[in-house]
């Protein structure tokens, strides 16, 4: 079993999605720690990119601040290393195509690889296009991150049976972003997930309440929360840790 | 590896949302392209409705005036709409209406690809919004009235550069959130697979109608056809059907903005380099971690950071040229042109105008080149007054 499955053995998982270098890499340092110790299963680091074409308002915006405070893909490198000195739960990667092809596929992979970089999703890279990095992924121990969608239907036992890591669940159409309800069956996408893996799967896009994160994690093994997360750094800049890990203790306390 | 490649070009770099949306559209357009009552009803539309087939136009003084070869303008600004996307909008309106769709989404640079959707969908009864980047919005306000008043509504998109990218941005993100009722009328050559080849062909149309045009005038092929290069529609239109003819030289003039030594430019094979995005791999203007670059041209229809996958591939091996021109040099072939032989060109066209310029007249009088003019220049007029210093209000 790869270490992402590690997130999953202490009851639900709790993933936290946070944007490298919002508003600049220390605040996202100890935004990280401060998830970790308030119960965060997995954390999901988003290298920034230009131009987000999966992500909402509130994440472009991360993206956007990162990237006017001088975030590279060698800064947020160089932040896992610190983070890893002392945090030991999974992390992944959550960035676009281009920011790996660009940097040149095996040198990032490896990089990954070296420095305790568990996966990578990326949402721009389908099933049918992900031979461009798996061998590389696997060459380096790299899970790559399979993502499913309301849309898929026919695509979920094909996606899910090769899907490594944790299945990546989309609750629902559109970009990432909290949304009041979520109207998609996910319980039938569990079902034909769970039958095609033994891999966990975890469900993210919309999700910002405890009631939601408690009524996610039910139907599936975890839940990942971003823009939430991302609106107390919005609106609290480099305080935003304390509340963060606030934030955190309360989703995990709910699942 | 994934469908849809030129060389190691194209594929299909988008959400898994938008996978079975880009599948169901292949599976339609394959069941519908050689589909003689499709095609029966769009040459309908390309003949009564667009007005084609684009004329063929000896431009004499022009020609006289270089001193060199014969250059003949192929009329795309004649067309309904008044440029070559009407071509690809109703194929793909016409495509999008026996999917069962109801709903066309489009972004939009200069305008033309948006008013032209805003046109087909009037003509087909369907619903219609189009992204267009705020800062183009200003810099073609007379378009944004145009489609209003086709009944589109116009979503001015603020994030990023607030041009071209961000709004091809934003309609794909549209997209992801609905899909069922909607089709993605992608206005270039670009894209996720089916787009690149579903924009081509029937841009096609162009090549088409050039070589028959030239063949009754001149009795042969042209020894040059070139066209601007933005994402590269009207470009890989007029060169499709001479690809297999090794002696025609097919040139694409990318809108270098204020030079590719400046980083105010657009010149994506000049300045760019291989990357995946917007659902493709291609060449993208692009800093060293992959972030893409904020370009800049005169010309809204031009500014874009990338090129398609096909013309990528045409690059790669050998078999067209793509040479970069200024925003001067296209402003003052817009003039040219405009008083060389009374035809006013987009600003986009211009930069086409403006190389054979400087080709021209090193090519002997025995020689063709063909020029597509893409589109008209009305829409330009205001912005071009401004980079002369005049103020003018439309």
């Amino acid at each position: 079993m790869s270490k992402i499955g590690k997130a999953f053995e202490n009851g639900k998982a709790f993933i936290a999605f946070i944007t490298c270098g919002d508003p600049d890499v220390a605040t996202t340092a100890a935004s990280v720690r401060a998830a970790v110790e308030n119960g965060a299963d997995l954390i999901e680091l988003g290298i920034p990119f230009s131009d987000p074409t999966a992500e909402g308002p509130v994440i472009q915006g991360a993206n956007l601040r990162a990237l006017t405070g001088g975030i590279t893909t060698d800064k947020v490198f160089d932040l896992v290393r610190d983070l890893r000195r002392d945090v030991a739960v999974p992390m992944v990667f959550m960035t676009y195509a281009n920011v790996v092809f660009s940097y040149g596929a095996e040198k990032f992979i490896s990089i990954c690889g070296d420095i305790g970089i568990d996966g990578l999703i990326l949402p721009d890279l389908p099933f049918e296009e992900k031979d461009e990095f798996l061998p590389l992924c696997r060459k380096y121990g790299v899970d790559l991150i399979s993502l499913i969608a309301p849309t898929s239907k026919d695509r979920i036992s094909m996606i899910a049976g090769e899907a490594e890591g944790f299945v990546y669940i989309v609750s629902s159409m559109g970009v990432t972003g909290e949304r009041s309800r979520i109207t998609t069956d996910l319980a039938s996408i569990v079902k034909v997930v769970r039958e095609n893996t033994d891999i966990p799967c975890a469900i993210g896009f919309g999700i910002s309440t405890p009631e939601q994160a408690r009524e996610m994690a039910q139907l599936s093994d975890g839940v990942i929360v971003g823009s939430a997360i991302i609106r107390l750094l919005e609106r609290f800049g480099s305080d935003a840790p304390a509340h963060i890990g606030a934030y955190v203790k309360s989703m995990k306390d709910a699942i | 590896m994934s469908r849809g490649r030129f060389g190691i070009h194209g594929g299909q770099y988008i959400p898994e949302t938008l996978m079975n949306a880009v599948i169901e559209l292949e599976e339609a357009y394959n069941r519908y392209r050689d589909d003689p009552e499709f095609n029966r009803e769009l040459e309908e539309l390309f003949c009564d409705y667009a007005g084609r087939p684009s004329r063929l136009y000896f431009a004499e003084r022009m020609t006289r005036d270089l001193g060199g070869a014969k250059i003949y303008l192929k009329r795309e600004d004649l067309n309904h709409t008044g440029a070559h996307k009407i071509n690809n909008v109703l194929g793909q309106a016409l495509l999008a209406k026996k999917m069962g769709k109801t709903r066309l989404i489009a972004e939009t640079g200069a305008g033309q690809h948006g008013v032209a959707t805003a046109t087909a969908a009037a003509l087909m009864d369907m619903e219609c919004v189009v992204f267009m980047g705020e800062e183009d919005t200003v810099r073609q306000a007379l378009n944004v009235y145009r489609m209003r008043l086709l009944g589109a509504e116009v979503i001015p998109v603020k994030t990023g550069t607030a041009t071209l990218k961000d709004a091809v941005s934003e309609a794909m993100r549209e997209w992801t959130s609905r899909i069922s009722d909607t089709h993605y009328c992608l206005g270039s050559v670009m894209g996720p697979h089916p787009f690149p080849t579903i924009v081509r062909d029937f841009q096609a149309v162009i090549s088409k109608e050039i070589k028959a045009q030239v063949a009754e005038k001149e009795g042969r092929l042209p020894d040059v056809v070139m066209a601007c290069v933005g994402g590269g529609s009207n470009a890989i239109g007029s060169f499709y059907h001479f690809i297999g003819d090794k002696g025609v030289r097919l040139i694409g003039c990318e809108a270098a903005g204020r030079g590719v030594d400046t980083p105010e430019t657009a010149a994506t094979i000049a300045t760019g380099r291989l990357g995946i995005f917007h659902g493709m791999k291609s060449y993208f203007c692009q800093d060293a971690y992959g972030q893409i670059a904020p370009v800049y041209s005169i010309s809204a229809g031009l500014d874009y950071p990338g090129i398609g996958p096909e013309h990528a591939y045409l690059h790669d091996m050998g078999r067209a040229e793509y040479v970069p021109v200024t925003d001067e040099e296209a402003v003052r072939a817009f003039e040219y042109l405009a008083r060389m032989e009374g035809i006013i060109p987009a600003i986009e066209s211009a930069h086409a105008v403006a190389h054979a310029m400087k080709i021209a007249p090193e090519m002997s009088q025995d020689k063709i080149i063909v020029i597509t003019v893409s589109g008209r220049g009305d829409k330009d007029c205001a912005a071009i007054a401004r980079y002369r210093g005049e103020e003018i209000h439309e």
